[in-house]
């Protein structure tokens, strides 16, 4: 079993369309969207879901205000700012690590499970697709992505299919780190911006530091000519190889408003671009032969 | 003589965070545009990078900030001639951090939230907490304002702890503008925690209008004032504006989707290099948004 992850460090430079056209291209596969804290794959691929359940993760602190004495040893204790003035929890800022519960005089504080989210299993025309919700504003988004890649893994196991689409959350920190951890390889999405430039290098190092074969590509990739030339030296210089340039395509949002993916619109010069760089993917890879 | 800029009564700052669901909206062209305009009319600025995983502000700025300081996070250290090896410690610890191996504690430092709830159970007052670098606060004064952003260190997990820190070492300036990081959970939530508005930048897409529903849910449970700005008008569809609409949500501002405006973000100009009759829409809105409007 392959698993490739698509990253970009740069959020909003077209993981998801590159992601979604991959998975049709591939024909069989396991699709996994790991951008659980913003997860948009699912409106592209037609899906229906076969099993789903919570995401149970961590503590949260609950303070009892009839046992309360109004201490404020919690307070001083809260490495997170998240017991208030008045002696509250605040629920977006505890990390529910106990520390308050545990050193309250009064016993008035309990941790209760938190229900950070919650992950499906669907099906898919080219097979099956892990995808997760993480709850608005809930913590842990880096186990739920370590979940969901589980998940992939089973389905790819009792399926006998031999590849994983990973679709990765934009930055470089936990969510992230749990979506490339184990990969076969990347696959960096960048856009000829000084910005895509940046990020495209911090996501490089992330996977370098992980020893993960990565390649680029360049979305949008006319829009400023001297920008895309910059990200190709920089590239070969570190011996990482770009796979391609797709160019700037209105089809890609019309794909989007559509409901489908890029691919499925094969008039359109984007689409043929990223068929040109699936197949160099193949071919500097051993994604399909597992 | 008298400095009469010292002897100004300081008000309070206020604080303007750019937020939103999707990456790659426009948070950080939005974010340098509205402290740039501020600065520009002569308002004191500090600009805030809070997206510590893929910080980009400093990028149009044409600065490279230099280090103010090391961001760290307390991680505890056994003194292994005091430990006992009783285990508490173990017990206490909420994240798996430290583990029993042949009887002795071992910690995993890149596991750690620092709470240091272990110190606090150990009998033998065998921990000590030490700082682990997880990433760097840099600052410029450049182009007329405070800039600061944090730098996580790539490799390390957790960029909240930065965010709150950088934060708090903000320059107090009247205003505070935070470029904040995508997405719905805590750096995003960090990042926006103690804002005095939150401005949601979306594009009118299918994905955008979905990320901007996550986010709208983020800043409703947070219970912070907040209002959309749709960038790259017309790009797409209608659905963001009427979805709005329905909920009630105000915007603030509509940037039309623009080739020009594109290729100058990408060799690295800003929004006003572009469009600088923009400055004074910037300027009205945040006025309007602290209760100085005319």
């Amino acid at each position: 079993m392959k698993q490739l992850v698509i990253l970009s460090g740069k959020g909003g430079t077209g993981k998801t369309t590159v992601t979604a056209s991959f998975a049709i291209l591939a024909g069989s596969c396991v699709l996994v969207d790991a951008d659980v804290d913003a997860a948009d794959l699912h409106l592209v691929v037609k899906h229906e879901v076969r099993e789903s359940d919570n995401f149970i993760s961590g503590k949260e602190a609950v303070i009892s205000e009839e046992l309360c004495s109004s201490c404020g040893i919690c307070r001083n204790l809260c490495r997170f700012d998240a017991i208030t003035e008045d002696l509250h929890i605040d629920p977006f800022s505890c990390e529910g690590c106990g520390v308050c519960a545990r050193a309250c005089p009064a016993e008035a504080i309990t941790m209760h499970d938190s229900d950070c989210g919650r992950w499906f299993i669907s099906d898919s025309a080219f097979g099956p697709f892990v995808h997760a919700r993480l709850h608005i504003a809930a913590e842990n988004s880096g186990k739920l992505v370590s979940l969901v890649r589980e998940k992939a893994r089973e389905e790819a196991e009792q399926k006998g299919i031999g590849l994983i689409l990973i679709d990765g959350p934009p930055g470089v920190g936990c969510p992230v780190i749990a979506a490339v951890t184990g990969c076969d390889a990347a696959l960096i999405v960048t856009e000829p911006t000084r910005s895509g430039l940046h990020d495209m290098k911090r996501a490089a190092e992330l996977t370098a530091h992980f020893k993960i074969p990565t390649f680029v590509i360049i979305n949008k990739a006319d829009l400023h000519d001297e920008t895309a030339r910059d990200i190709e030296t920089w590239c070969s210089a570190k011996g990482i190889k770009t796979l391609g340039r797709i160019p700037f395509d209105s089809a890609v949002v019309e794909a989007m408003s559509s409901g489908k993916s890029l691919i499925e619109l094969p008039e359109a010069p984007a689409a043929a671009a990223l068929c040109n760089i699936w197949r160099e993917m193949l071919s500097e890879t051993e994604l399909l032969n597992a | 003589m008298i400095d009469i800029m010292d002897n100004k009564p300081r008000r309070r700052p206020f604080t303007i965070a750019v937020a939103s669901g999707k990456g790659g909206t426009g948070k950080t062209t939005l974010a340098l545009a509205m402290a740039l305009s501020l600065a520009n009319s002569g308002e004191a600025v500090a600009l805030l990078d809070a997206d510590v995983e893929a910080p980009n502000a400093h990028l149009f700025l044409k600065t490279e900030p230099g280090q103010a300081l090391e961001a760290t996070l307390s991680v505890p250290q056994i003194n292994e001639t005091r430990c006992t090896g009783c285990g508490k410690c173990r017990e206490a610890c909420a994240f798996n951090a430290i583990v029993m191996i042949c009887g002795k504690p071992l910690v995993f430092g890149e596991l750690c939230h620092g709470c240091g709830g272990c110190r606090l159970v150990c009998p033998e007052s065998a921990i000590e907490e030490v700082p682990r670098t997880t990433g760097w606060l840099e600052s410029a004064e450049t182009n007329g304002l405070s800039f600061m952003r944090g730098r996580l260190k790539v490799g390390e997990a957790k960029s909240p702890p930065l965010i709150r820190t950088l934060l708090k070492n903000a320059p107090q300036r009247d205003w505070i503008i935070i470029d904040s990081p995508p997405g719905t959970s805590c750096p995003v939530i960090a990042a926006v925690r103690r804002a005095d508005f939150v401005l949601l930048v979306t594009e009118p897409t299918p994905f955008g209008l979905n990320d901007l529903k996550l986010a709208v849910g983020m800043v409703r449970a947070v219970g912070l004032p907040f209002g959309v700005i749709v960038n790259r008008a017309g790009l797409g569809d209608r659905e963001v504006q009427a979805w709005c609409r329905k909920e009630n949500i105000p915007i603030m501002m509509e940037i039309p989707f623009s080739r020009d405006i594109a290729r100058t973000y990408a060799g690295g100009g800003t929004l006003l290099d572009a469009d600088p009759d923009k400055m004074k829409v910037f300027v009205e809105l945040a006025l309007s948004l602290a209760g100085r409007g005319a």
